[in-house]
Order: structure tokens, then C-alpha cells, then sequence
């Protein structure tokens, strides 16, 4: 009985209907609402609502500071992934577990846990007080806060191509000749650059769109604290919502095409 | 070489990820047992954490079955033309780029009570923005890649012999689903489920827009936190996001577990 | 170059990978290291290319002890069994690489990296990557990219494991003409007996980490020194019972021995076919198998199931037919000795003839 229901034409041209109008409208239907929106009342509004200067250094501190964590991520990152994958010391499978717990942990907390590691009244923050600068509401702490929510994207797209580079082509290169030094910046690093750029792009993107880590230490000092995230709920809070869109549109294509260059820099890889 | 990377690789773990952890556990305790206790004894706390609770309930529900559906579809969804499974397959990403505050604000713009189906839902008396529809609605939007491209990339290495297969000896697509699909991409689903709930559990800009952040009826356990950060009350955002990152942990601990399992076997 | 080998020996935890081996290779031969695998040649190989340091003994290049040697001093070129080029380098840079890490100036590795493309017959593909290449060809800029450093002893790890059979020969012929050509000392492992005959100036047998014989293909088919390679080598049937093998039967007397028959050391034919009758016992054919060139025949003697081939010139057998079966010659072996012995019958009539 059940099996000739499920079978029955109308079931299945039912069941598929469903499952894509519910993709539709909930992924579709939003976004394009946001564009929508932002340009509802014109161009010129949509014009005006970005040239805001608060709206525009909020995006381009955004991109400054995404930026940063960025490289700091791909320095530690490529160099977590090698120490993960080449060497064996104890605490490794540890280290190993944890480089997720950013994904896992909820970006409140992350931001919290940076507030509380150096906030005002910790003593990391009094050292930095006694030393004349200031983590907490101040860039520094957007920084860590976004190096710390993007820190497993690196590392997780070197590792696989680091397990599984030919072992023979280091080989090849000590044969040939080739000192560690210039193995490792001739054969390795190029194999393991398409990981790079890739987690560094995944990173980026994560760091502009991030708001819950940054929201807890961020100062809201306009073009010196106020990211560009932290902005656009500033603006719903204040009941701006047209021009919480315009910012938002700006950085949602910003944000779809780095995505699209990930698709990009993928499918070469992959041919 | 080594001599220097390996400490070093500690340091950064440390100070990224240990260290903070263990300052947020004591943290949670400067007051005693009794100040964590009290934390979350408080009837805001109990509150949000249900309400957390219900949320991962009904997302991970909702967007694991039709994660599973949609990624079987991109995969093998023949009766979709190539190009429209490609566009799709590109469409699915998009939540990950869109910022959390913005994907609330993608809600609050589309369903809010200035809005025409707004106000629709309004008449017949069902309040979708600044109640839990509508954060459901925002969690359910930021985490629906997390299944689809969990499953997809197993059903794509699986390819389709097995099911042809089965087909050849009998049995039907529900059958072939049952006793072939489902038992190698079971994993898989796993692993998207415990992803799904990691996210839901902690997302917080989409809902804090969204639910508007009222005590004791649209607040979470995350914009709890934010709140009390806001009212300098450390302790108890210490206790709330304590018991987050216990579960949070406790996933991780979770995926270490299925992600050794989800391949093609 | 010369090079001499001496006691090397080598652990991988729990097991002997190299077992108190020593040789010397003259100056510009070509040698086949061949066995079993897991028998310990790639182990010699890397040993001799620097890649692993053996447990004991010495490598000498040119009378110069190189066991401290980094393989980048050690002036060798080593083709890797899946050749393990640089994916993200073209056929160009691949080749320059040994040149470049020279610090070697650009338009004198221009020349170089030409030479060898024209060498190995790759000219046109210099700006291609690896992945745009056959197997063939990625083989050759393997062997290219090793010697454009000139190295002074090339290794090569079963260089053509990873080729399709029919291009298989015809590289085995082009390495074996370029090697001349060039006039390197090369080493190259295979398990392949085929190709070890064919390309090797001299074969060295390797098995359980041991050096079993070192000779030239011949001489290693006609005098096989221990019993494993004369079974390693060429195809063969043992017969247990020596004593019901006409004209080996006086060979009993030595205790534990089995023999060792090649199936061209067997004729098999009609009575009339054979000159000396009283060698030859009585068979039965059991299966013919048409070889192409030959027949295939399977003969059952006694309780021994003989294999031999015989001429398509001769009388076709049939299946069930009785036959005579004579064996000319046999490889005996018992636990402390082996040696070849002839037909004593047949030597016998022989002389009597004489």
C-alpha cells in the first residue's frame, strides 16, 4: 500500500515541487528581496544611502581589517597545516581536533572569550593599558576576532593536499639537487597554493560578513571601529532599513564575487 | 626546523583557542558555583535556552530533510536540465557569503509588519518577525548548505552504478534508496545533522535582527550573551556562553567521530 | 662511474629489508636489479641514491665512501616509478629544474633543457604541463629531467611499471639505445624478468633482501646458482621424484633433491622422432595449447605433469595421445647443493655411438 502511494506519479512531482519551491523561498526569494529593496526607492536613493561617509569607511575598514586577519591567517594557518601533517610531537591529534572549535563555537562566545582575554579588566588588558594601547573596542580586537572565526579555513584547505602530495617529488628535488630551502619554496609551497588561496578567499569573505565575534568588541567609532557588519544592524536598530540594505547589497557582492572566485580557482584545480 | 615550528604551532593554539577557553571557563566560576548556578537558574536563561533548543529542533528537522532531497537532487535529479542543476548548485553557496546580520535583515525586509505579506500573516493573527517564525526562518536560511554539501559530494564519488544496480535486480527507487543510497551516504547526513545543529545552536546575528532580542520571548542563548556583555553583567554571560561551549565541544567531539566515517567506503 | 657496494644492510623496524649485500658495477654498464616485490631492490636503489641511510655497510662511488653524502652531492639522477614530476611546472622547467637550483645561467639551461628535449624526442611539448601528457612521454621527461644535471649514475625504479604493455617495448628499446648514447652508469629495478634480459648488460637477482646471482642474462639462464633463481628465471615445472626420471635416476642417492625442468630442456614427439629411445619414457598428452609460433603441450608422465613446446613443422599431437618424452636436462637441487645434469641415458648411447 505505502509502495504504490510512493510510487504514484503525483506523489513524486508533488514531493519534488516542495522541496524546490522550499529552496526558492528561502534562499532566493530574500536575496533578491534585499536588492529589490535597496533600489526600491531609486537609484539616486540607493546613490545617497551609500555615499553615507559613516556607510563607506565602515566598508572599506571592513575590507582593511579583513584583510589583515587574512594574511595573519595564512601565515599561521600554512604553517599550522605543516606542522599538523609533517611532524609527529604529542598533543598533535589535540591540535588537530581544535582547529574546528571555531566553526563550532558559537561567534558570540568567540567574542566574548577575546573580551574577557582582554578586556579592560583582564590582565592581558591592563598590561596593554600600562603599555599605551588598547585591545578591547579598539582594531586590534576586531582583528583577533576575525583572525580567530576564519582561523580553520587555511588550515583545512592546505591539509588535504599537503596528505596527499607526492611524497617522490620532494625526492625527485633532493636528487635533482635542490637544498631543503629551495624544495620547499620550488615543490611544496606551489603545491600547496591552491589551498592557500582558496582558504585565504573562504577566510576573507568570512571576516567581512562577520558580526557576531566583532559586535562584542568593537567600539562602534565610526571609520575606526565601526565595521561594516556592526553598521548595517546599527541601521536596522535605528530603524533605517533602507539604508541598512544599500550597505548590505554592497557587501553581498562583494561576498558573491569572492565566492564566485573560489568556484573559479576550484574547477581549475580540478581539470 | 622542526625545533621551531612545533612550539610555535602551540603558541598559536594556545592563544587563539586554549587560553581563551580556559578564561571563559573560570571566568563563569569567579563568583563560585553558586554565581554559575545563579546565572542560569535566572528565568531569562532558562528561557533562551529553550528557545535555543526549540530552534536547532526545528531547523535541523526541517533543513536536514530538505537538505538531503536537494542535494540528492543536484546530484542525480535527471528530470532538472544540466544547467538548471548548475545554477542551483551555485545558488546553494550563497547563504555562506551573505553576512548573518544581513540574512536577518533579508527577513525583516521581506516578512516585516511594514511588509505586504507582512501584514497579511498579521491579519490572521501569526507574528512572523520579532517572534520565533521568524528566527526559525533566518537560522533555517543560514544553515542550509550545510547538508546539501555534506551529501553531495558522497552521492557524486558513489555514482550511480550501485543504484543501477539494483534497479536491474528489482527493486524499486524506494527500495534502491533504502538499501543502497541511504546506507553510504548515512554518514554523510551524520555529519551535516551535527553541522546543522553546531550552527543553529550558535547563530546569532541573523536571529539578534530579527527577534528584535526581547527578554523572556524571542531571546536565545547567544543574544543573551550579547545582552548581559551590554548590561556588564560578565558572570552571568560567562555561565550562558559556558554551557554553549560545552555543547559546542561536545559536537566537535562528535564530528571528530563521523568525519572518519562519511567517505565512500 | 665505478661504483662498489659493500655489506649493505637495512631495517625497516622488524624487518631486514637489505641483507649483506655487496657488488661493484663497472663504468657505463647497465644493470637490472631483479625480483620478487617486497624483495629489497627499491630499498638498494634509495639506499644508493642518499633517500635512506643504510644500517651498515659501505656505498663507493669512484673509490670515495658516500654513505654521509646528502643525495644533492651525490651527482645521481633518479627516475621515480610514477616519476613524480613537478605537476605545476611545464616540460621545460621540469627538466631545468636540476639546473636552475644550480644556479646555472639562463641561456646556458636553455641549451642544455633543448639538447635533451631533442634527446628524448619531445620537442614540441616543452610548454606543456604533466598532466597534458601520455605516460610515454611523461617517462621521458622523467628521464630527462634526471639527466640534464649530467649526473654520474643514473637509477631508475621500475621505469616502466606504469606504461601500457604495447608502448612498453618500445621503450625499453629507446632507453637501452639512450643509455649507450649517453654512456651513464644506470641501475635500473624491475620485476619484470622480461625486461631485465632485454635491457641489462648484467642482471642482479634480489630476493628476501639477499643478492642471489650477478651475471649477464645468460649466463644467469644457463648456470642459475641458486634453486630460487632458477625457478625465478624462465618458466619451469619441479619434479619431486627424481627416481622415476629416466636418466637422472642414479642422482637419488643425494637426499631431499628435487629437480628443476625447463620446458625447452623436454622434447616430446612419436617414437620415430627420437634418435635414442632408451632415454625416453612413455607419456600421455594431457592439453595442447596453439602459442601463435608453437604448441603448447602438457604431457602427463607417470605422476608428473610435464610442459614443453613443440614446432608447428612437427606432426600435430592430439589430446589422450601416447607419446615419448624425453628430458634432456635438469636443474637438481636438495637444501646445501644445486647443479645442472644431462640425460645420463642419452650421453650414454651417445658415446656408444662414438
Amino acid at each position: 500500500m505505502n509502495r504504490t502511494l510512493l510510487r504514484h506519479k503525483g506523489w513524486t512531482w508533488g514531493f519534488r515541487s516542495t522541496v524546490l519551491l522550499y529552496f526558492l523561498l528561502l534562499i532566493v526569494l530574500p536575496i533578491a528581496g534585499v536588492y529589490v529593496n535597496s533600489f526600491s526607492e531609486g537609484w539616486a536613493a540607493f546613490v545617497q544611502n551609500i555615499s553615507d561617509p559613516i556607510a563607506w569607511k565602515a566598508v572599506l575598514l571592513t575590507l582593511k581589517l579583513a584583510l589583515i586577519a587574512t594574511v595573519i591567517n595564512v601565515l599561521i594557518g600554512t604553517m599550522s597545516a605543516w606542522v599538523l601533517v609533517r611532524y609527529d610531537f604529542a598533543g598533535k591529534s589535540l591540535l588537530n581536533s581544535i582547529v574546528d572549535l571555531p566553526f563550532a563555537l558559537p561567534t558570540a562566545v568567540g567574542g566574548l572569550m577575546i573580551l574577557v582575554l582582554l578586556g579592560p579588566n583582564s590582565w592581558m588588558g591592563k598590561l596593554a593599558d600600562t603599555l599605551g594601547f588598547q585591545f578591547v573596542f579598539h582594531q586590534p580586537a576586531i582583528i583577533i576576532a576575525m583572525v580567530f572565526v576564519t582561523f580553520p579555513f587555511v588550515i583545512r584547505a592546505i591539509q588535504p593536499l599537503l596528505e596527499e602530495m607526492d611524497h617522490s617529488a620532494e625526492e625527485a628535488s633532493y636528487t635533482l639537487g635542490a637544498s631543503k630551502r629551495d624544495t620547499f619554496f620550488r615543490v611544496i609551497l606551489p603545491s600547496m597554493s591552491p589551498g592557500i588561496i582558496s582558504g585565504a578567499m573562504l577566510a576573507f569573505s568570512r571576516a567581512l560578513a562577520e558580526f557576531g565575534a566583532v559586535v562584542l568588541v568593537a567600539g562602534n567609532i565610526p571609520g575606526r571601529t565601526l565595521t561594516a557588519s556592526v553598521y548595517i544592524f546599527g541601521e536596522v536598530e535605528s530603524d533605517n532599513e533602507a539604508g541598512a540594505a544599500a550597505i548590505s547589497v554592497i557587501l553581498l557582492t562583494l561576498s558573491f564575487l569572492i565566492l564566485w572566485l573560489i568556484n573559479a580557482v576550484q574547477t581549475r584545480r580540478t581539470r | 626546523m622542526r625545533k621551531y615550528w612545533i612550539p610555535l604551532t602551540w603558541i598559536v593554539f594556545s592563544i587563539l583557542i586554549l587560553i581563551p577557553l580556559a578564561v571563559l571557563a573560570t571566568g563563569a566560576f569567579d563568583k563560585g558555583t553558586s554565581g554559575f548556578i545563579a546565572a542560569l537558574s535566572r528565568p531569562e536563561a532558562r528561557h533562551a535556552l529553550m528557545m535555543t533548543g526549540l530552534i536547532v529542533l526545528v531547523v535541523t528537522i526541517l533543513n536536514g530533510l530538505f537538505g538531503i532531497m536537494m542535494g540528492i537532487y543536484l546530484v542525480r535529479g535527471t528530470w532538472l536540465s544540466r544547467r538548471v542543476r548548475q545554477l542551483f548548485n551555485s545558488i546553494v553557496d550563497l547563504p555562506y557569503a551573505v553576512s548573518p546580520v544581513i540574512g536577518g535583515l533579508m527577513i525583516v525586509l521581506l516578512l516585516g509588519p511594514d511588509t505586504v505579506i507582512g501584514t497579511f500573516f498579521e491579519q490572521i493573527g501569526f507574528k512572523v518577525v520579532y517572534a520565533f517564525p521568524g528566527m526559525v526562518i533566518a537560522t533555517l536560511f543560514v544553515t542550509f548548505p550545510l547538508m546539501v554539501r555534506e551529501v553531495m559530494p558522497v552521492l557524486q564519488e558513489l555514482g550511480n552504478d550501485q543504484e543501477e544496480a539494483a534497479s536491474t535486480l528489482g527493486a524499486y527507487s524506494w527500495t534502491t534508496f533504502w538499501k543502497v543510497t541511504w546506507p553510504s551516504i548515512r554518514w554523510a547526513v551524520i555529519y551535516g545533522t551535527i553541522l546543522t545543529v553546531a550552527r543553529s545552536l550558535g547563530e546569532f546575528g541573523a536571529v539578534l535582527v530579527v527577534s528584535g532580542n526581547i527578554i523572556n520571548k524571542t531571546q536565545t542563548a547567544t543574544t543573551l550573551v550579547y545582552q548581559d556583555m551590554e548590561n556588564f553583567n560578565v558572570t552571568a554571560a560567562n555561565g550562558v556562553a559556558l554551557v554553549l561551549a560545552i555543547f559546542s565541544v561536545g559536537l566537535l567531539l562528535l564530528m571528530e567521530r563521523a568525519k572518519k566515517r562519511k567517505g565512500v567506503h | 662511474m665505478h661504483l662498489e657496494v659493500r655489506n649493505l644492510d637495512k631495517h625497516f623496524g622488524q624487518f631486514h629489508a637489505v641483507q649483506d649485500v655487496s657488488f661493484n658495477v663497472q663504468k657505463g654498464h647497465l644493470i637490472g636489479l631483479l625480483g620478487p616485490s617486497g624483495g629489497g631492490k627499491t630499498s638498494i636503489l634509495r639506499m644508493l641514491a642518499g633517500l635512506e641511510s643504510p644500517d651498515s655497510g659501505d656505498i663507493i662511488f669512484h673509490g670515495q665512501k658516500v654513505n654521509q653524502l646528502p643525495p644533492q652531492e651525490r651527482e645521481i639522477g633518479f627516475v621515480f616509478q610514477n616519476y613524480a614530476l613537478f605537476k605545476h611546472m611545464t616540460v621545460f622547467d621540469n627538466i631545468a629544474f636540476g639546473l636552475t637550483v644550480k644556479k646555472m645561467k639562463k641561456p646556458a639551461i636553455k641549451e642544455r633543457v633543448q639538447e635533451l628535449v631533442e634527446l628524448t624526442g619531445l620537442a614540441g611539448f616543452e610548454h606543456r604541463y604533466p598532466h597534458q601528457l601520455s605516460g610515454g612521454q611523461r617517462q621521458r621527461v622523467a628521464f630527462a629531467r634526471a639527466l640534464a644535471p649530467e649526473p654520474q649514475l643514473l637509477l631508475l625504479d621500475e621505469p616502466f611499471a606504469a606504461i601500457d604493455a604495447k608502448i612498453r617495448q618500445e621503450l625499453r628499446t629507446w632507453l637501452r639505445e639512450l643509455i649507450e648514447r649517453v654512456g651513464i652508469t644506470s641501475i635500473f629495478v624491475t620485476h619484470d624478468q622480461d625486461e631485465a634480459i632485454e635491457v641489462a648488460d648484467e642482471i642482479m637477482i634480489i630476493n628476501g633482501g639477499r643478492l642471489e646471482q650477478k651475471g649477464t642474462p645468460w649466463d644467469i639462464y644457463k648456470q642459475p646458482s641458486t634453486p630460487f633463481v632458477a625457478s625465478f628465471i624462465g618458466e619451469s615445472t619441479i619434479v619431486d621424484e627424481v627416481s622415476l626420471l629416466k636418466g637422472f635416476d642414479h642422482e637419488q642417492s643425494h637426499p631431499g633433491i628435487h629437480a628443476l625442468i625447463r620446458p625447452e630442456y623436454i622434447e616430446v614427439g612419436h617414437a620415430s622422432e627420437f634418435p635414442f629411445l632408451s632415454a625416453t619414457e612413455k607419456g600421455t598428452v594431457k592439453h595442447l595449447h596453439f602459442r601463435g609460433s608453437q604448441w603448447l603441450v602438457e604431457v602427463q608422465v607417470g605422476q608428473h605433469s610435464l610442459i614443453t613446446y613443440r614446432s608447428l613443422e612437427k606432426e600435430t599431437l592430439e589430446i589422450g595421445q601416447s607419446v615419448h618424452v624425453m628430458v634432456h636436462r635438469a636443474y637438481l637441487f636438495n637444501d646445501q647443493e644445486s647443479w645442472i645434469a644431462e640425460n645420463r641415458l642419452k650421453q650414454d648411447t651417445l658415446s656408444m655411438f662414438i
